[in-house]
């Protein structure tokens, strides 16, 4: 007994619990991905259907389409373990919560929004994006996308206890993915008009690092406020 | 399974009262529950039960009295760490099977010996569904792998909300049975019932909430 584990066993155990929930609710993988190209084939739709002008708008669609597709998917990182109670174990148990809640975002970004990400050179044909400015955009949702992920669940620790805060969710979360849209896709658009583009991706890189330390802990605080 | 040395865990509560919005949902209440006892909580619909378990678990913080757990090498003013909560809510997963259900909580919960998980799953008559997803499970037999649960964490108090809901009568022989061992081996029991059931036959106290206040 008490035999004290490692902070890795715990990660990894939380980890695998998720990737197993993850493999056997195969359907929530895929609507994140539909829901994207069709915000993507809307936006073709309702612009314009010429290939200039559509590769002029192509990066803040791309971006644009994954941001709400992942807010979409934020609430279900606490919600079923907060019907079923499994959050109470979590909180009861001696393992520290920032802990089980880091393996918890990075399933939860594996999940729901990595698969975007890998698709995303799908998207940037549908919409005529030249193909050299195809790394820069995979460049900068590789690096903002986490983020991304890691600030929305800081918001969605503090909404779990809420029945349908779908919407209070978007209304909080939506002006903290501002800087992050904007240093994203303005990389993007600044790499299409020959400027250097590293400086903005270091940007949120550098907001990456600070999400991963401190969110985390952020998001437990929040949940321990948010159940009692 | 270890023996806690006995008596090894005493908690007093002195006076503690727990408000919602002002509105007052029990307390203030007072008892002593010692290592090798149960504790009945009786009490109707809406008296407070639930939340008096929450309480104590460390899940909600009372806004005034007092709660203190006595054991050794213990630091914190609740029962967070040294205590097993069987909720109203399954606290596994529905599309895990039992054993992987109980190998995570095992993992986050630090028991290293994940060898006992069969032998428990066996004693709550879960034999045989290791690898049966909960959800395929019934409402009774949920509630026996959370049994299961309380029977591998070693915790010196187990705090069970309403153990005999959806069980048949088998089932309320095993909680009684799985209570009369945790006493045996010094540990200490807190149970609520709206009082359909016979008490366990432990050495058993009784604290009946009415109208918020708690009556020994």
């Amino acid at each position: 007994m008490n035999s004290h584990q490692s902070a890795l066993a715990l990660f990894a155990a939380q980890c695998r619990r998720d990737l197993r929930l993850m493999l056997r609710r195969r359907g929530d993988i895929t609507q994140p991905i539909l829901f994207a190209i069709m915000v993507i084939t809307l936006f073709t739709l309702a612009t314009s259907a010429e290939p200039n002008k559509l590769a002029q708008l192509a990066p803040g669609i791309i971006w644009v389409a994954i941001l709400l597709s992942s807010l979409l998917s934020l609430d279900s990182i606490y919600r079923s373990d907060f019907e079923d109670g499994s959050l109470e174990q979590m909180l009861m148990s001696p393992a520290p919560l920032a802990l089980l809640i880091a393996a918890r975002i990075l399933v939860h970004w594996l999940s729901a929004v990595m698969p975007l990400v890998l698709l995303t050179p799908l998207f940037a044909q549908m919409l005529f994006l030249p193909g050299d400015l195809l790394t820069p955009l995979m460049i900068s949702l590789l690096v903002g996308t986490p983020l991304i992920s890691l600030v929305g669940a800081v918001i969605a620790a503090l909404t779990v206890g809420i029945r349908h805060s779908g919407m209070l969710l978007a209304l909080l979360a939506l002006p903290l993915y501002v800087p992050i849209l904007v240093f994203g896709a303005g990389a993007v658009v600044a790499a299409s008009q020959g400027f250097a583009w590293l400086g903005a991706i270091s940007l949120l890189g550098a907001g990456l690092v600070i999400a991963i330390v401190l969110a985390p802990v952020a998001a437990a605080a929040a949940i321990k406020i948010s159940l009692t | 399974m270890n023996d806690f040395s006995a008596n090894s865990i005493v908690l007093k509560v002195k006076a503690l009262s727990y408000f919602r919005n002002e509105e007052k949902i029990f307390g203030p209440i007072d008892f002593m529950l010692a290592g090798g006892n149960a504790l009945l909580v009786k009490g109707g619909n809406g008296s407070g039960k639930t939340t008096l378990l929450r309480v104590l678990s460390g899940l909600l913080k009372a806004q005034s009295g007092e709660i203190r757990v006595e054991k050794p090498g213990n630091n914190h003013s609740d029962l967070s760490h040294s205590s097993a909560y069987l909720a109203h809510k399954p606290g596994h997963k529905a599309e895990l099977s039992c054993l992987e259900n109980l190998e995570y909580l095992q993992a986050i919960f630090d028991h290293a010996d994940i060898g006992l998980i069969e032998a428990a799953l066996i004693k709550v008559g879960l034999g045989g569904y290791e690898d049966t997803p909960a959800k395929q499970l019934s409402a009774g037999q949920n509630k026996r792998l959370g049994l299961a649960r309380l029977l591998l964490s070693h915790s010196p108090c187990w705090l069970l909300d309403e153990p005999y809901a959806n069980l048949d009568l088998q089932g309320i022989e095993l909680v009684n049975r799985l209570i009369r061992d945790q006493t045996e081996r010094g540990g200490a029991v807190l149970l609520t019932t709206h009082g359909a059931y016979a008490a366990p036959d432990v050495p058993c106290q009784t604290l009946v909430l009415a109208d918020g206040r708690g009556h020994s």
